[in-house]
């Protein structure tokens, strides 16, 4: 076999490749081995099939290659074997050409053996990323259109890499997005996978790198220089992710496909979202997404029409949907897809909302977000568990989507008698409990917190929900220990009870002594956690404050001038 | 149906104008500039002691003899101007304050985009899809 294959190697004459295979082949050859032999295969066919040329392909993208003919990895290894590869110990020419020859042969079913390459074969087919799809050798026809596609590929990746220069970073490589730069002959469906590609880089990047889109703005300088090697490593990368990626992609609905959005990256949005929001069922306001998104650096008109298209109430602020769908959008425009006339079905907020229904987001985040929470999220991280932890108990933000509006509890207004009786300690605190309450009725625990109104930040609900154990707490010395049980169950009897704290108080106090020094004991540590949640929200009180006084003076800009 | 909307900012600049793309647009554009004076004489004469209570539609402005000039005007001295064709006489008040209120309705959801800086163009195409859809089909 190997002798054989040494013939084949030795000799050029043994392998009759047809003028097709042969263009394809030494572009293919010329990609493995980057871009030192240029763009198509030069020289005539027999010239480059004759004696070996000083070029040599690389083993790593020759190997992805032939992974993306998607044939069997033994049938590969005989494949590499027999071309003699492993003999001479790098892929000449020749040893790629007889690879690619035996790829084929084994597409069409042959068995792996120098003699099927003696026949006349269709060509091989590599499943290939977009970049790669001009050279999918489905038939010959296409052959004709590759030579041309692959230079104006080329070029066209380079002013898109320029445009996604956010998306790489040192160890990764550039998506490939031109899908609008596409030659018109390429399968159409070939051009959803890059967004997927770009994705799966943005995302891979990104959870290396974490905020790295927004962030580290890559000097096109490199990326430019890097250019000219990239096609092969990024054809490698984006096999892989391809790969990776294929999966998904196949259980969706086709027609969508740029609009849709996969788990990993509504889990990255998300994350994202939540780095700007705490509550992911709260919203972001508009100057903070407007800072975030422009970060991105598109055009302050395109940001302005993907805001339009995303914020579909219209209320300046974007609510985890929303930011998803806007997001999403953005990341389309940079990797070349133009942006849509209407929003499209999948990213709009209900369709978003369904697909990925409350409670499932908020475990795959804590899931996701205990795994891949990446380093310079660390000081969220401390913040998070906390919070985490509360909100495992709380399970509130489930409901504070239906509450961000003016929804009044009939626990709530069960709670508006309690607020006089109790010590005045509480009573400073009423106004923003008042804010807070509406957010998680189901957190008995503060049932005997102060009733609500209407809510005045909305971005900072997450803050009340903290500090209310705290306030318990100093009401609970006086107050019964059953007041203090989360017991989350007693809904309505909780509120009852607490209408009534201190004739209860009397006689039980005596009881439960020991009851409520071990609840003191669990209410400390839950102080020390809440406390170093109180500064931090303090902070984001302060940011709101801030933005406050922004609108204000917005306002004050825009107020009719009284004096006419 | 209008002929022509214009959205004027406080300080009397065009922040979006647009008319039916028919003959000399100048001319819409010059109504649109002359029309400035009565919304101010206007709200000069009813505004001195009941700024809150000012009614926001103005009325018809000025009429000529093609045309007849509608005036709108928010709380934050933004107007609108609408031209509408006097041959038109199905119009009725009612829904010229109905389109009006489009307008306002419109303009408020371009305000609350925070890409969108008060001053300047509106370029928001849900905007202009609003003030297409009043505006007169001329093939």
């Amino acid at each position: 076999m190997e002798a054989a294959a040494g013939a084949g190697c030795g000799s050029g004459p043994p392998l009759l490749l047809s003028e097709g295979e042969q263009q394809c082949y030494s572009e293919l050859f010329a990609r493995c081995t980057g871009a030192a032999s240029g763009g198509p295969g030069s020289g005539p066919p027999e010239a480059s099939r004759a004696a070996p040329s000083a070029a040599t392909a690389a083993a790593g993208p020759v190997a992805d290659l032939f992974r993306a003919s998607q044939l069997p990895a033994e049938t590969l290894h005989q494949i590499t074997e027999l071309c003699g590869a492993k003999r001479v110990g790098y892929f000449g020419p020749t040893q790629f050409y007889i690879a690619l020859k035996l790829i084929a042969a084994a597409q069409s079913g042959l068995p792996v053996r120098i003699e099927s390459i003696k026949c006349e074969l269709p060509l091989p087919r590599f499943m290939m990323s977009k970049t790669d799809s001009d050279i999918r050798f489905g038939n010959s026809a296409e052959l004709h259109g590759t030579k041309t596609q692959i230079p104006y590929l080329i070029s066209e990746k380079n002013t898109f890499k320029r445009m996604d220069d956010e998306d790489k970073q040192q160890e990764t490589q550039s998506p490939t997005m031109s899908p609008l730069a596409s030659p018109p002959s390429s399968p159409p469906h070939y051009q959803r996978v890059p967004l997927s590609h770009g994705y799966s880089k943005l995302r891979s990047s990104t959870e290396q790198m974490h905020p790295a889109p927004y962030e580290a703005r890559q000097p096109e300088g490199p990326s430019s220089g890097n250019q000219g090697t990239k096609p092969p490593r990024h054809q490698a990368s984006l096999i892989r992710s391809f790969s990776v990626e294929r999966e998904p992609q196949d259980n969706s609905n086709y027609p969508d496909e740029p609009w849709r959005i996969t788990e990993e990256q509504r889990e990255y949005y998300v994350n994202q979202f939540r780095s700007l929001q705490p509550d992911p069922s709260s919203f972001i306001s508009g100057s903070v997404a407007k800072n975030f998104f422009t970060k991105s650096k598109l055009s302050i008109p395109e940001l302005s029409y993907i805001w339009e298209l995303s914020d579909a109430d219209c209320d300046g602020a974007l609510t985890l949907p929303e930011f998803c769908a806007a997001f999403h959008l953005i990341v389309a425009r940079k990797n070349g897809y133009p942006l849509p006339e209407g929003l499209p079905p999948t990213l709009q907020p209900e369709y978003l909302q369904a697909a990925f229904p409350k409670p499932k987001w908020e475990c795959a985040l804590f899931d996701s977000y205990s795994e891949s929470m990446p380093a310079n999220q660390q000081p969220h991280d401390l913040n998070r568990m906390e919070k985490l932890s509360i909100k495992d108990v709380a399970d509130f933000p489930v409901s504070t989507e239906d509450m961000t509006g003016d929804d009044k509890q009939a626990t709530k207004s069960g709670l508006l008698p309690p607020p006089p009786a109790l010590p005045p300690r509480p009573c400073p605190s009423q106004s923003e409990q008042a804010s807070e309450a509406e957010l998680h009725p189901q957190l008995n625990r503060a049932s005997s917190q102060a009733a609500e109104s209407s809510p005045t930040k909305k971005d900072t609900p997450y803050s009340q929900p903290p500090s209310k154990p705290i306030r318990r707490k100093l009401r609970s010395e006086n107050q019964a220990t059953e007041n203090q049980e989360p017991s989350t169950t007693v809904g309505g009897p909780a509120s009852v009870a607490t209408v009534k704290p201190h004739p209860i108080v009397q006689k039980q106090s005596s009881k439960q002594k020991k009851a409520i020094q071990t609840a003191i004991r669990k209410n400390k540590e839950a102080n020390a956690v809440l406390a170093r949640l109180n500064s931090e929200l303090q902070q984001q009180l302060k940011e709101v404050h801030q933005e406050r006084i922004a609108l204000e003076n917005q306002l004050e800009q825009l107020r009719p001038v009284t004096v006419l | 149906m209008a002929v022509c909307v214009a959205v004027i900012a406080k300080e009397n600049y065009p922040l979006y104008i647009r008319s039916v793309p028919t003959e000399n647009e100048l001319k819409f554009h010059y109504m649109v500039h002359t029309s400035l004076d009565v919304v101010d004489e206007k709200i000069s004469a009813m505004g001195k002691a009941l700024v809150d209570q000012r009614e926001l539609y103005l009325g018809l402005l000025y009429p000529t003899e093609d045309y007849k000039v509608y005036g709108y005007v928010t709380n934050s001295k933004v107007k609108f101007v609408m031209v509408v064709d006097s041959s038109n006489t199905a119009l009725r008040d009612n829904e010229i304050r109905s389109m009006f209120r489009k307008l306002h309705n419109s303009y408020t959801d371009v305000m609350c985009n925070p890409f969108y800086n008060p001053g300047d163009r509106i370029q928001s195409r849900a905007f202009d899809s609003m003030v297409t859809s009043m505006m007169i089909q001329v093939c």
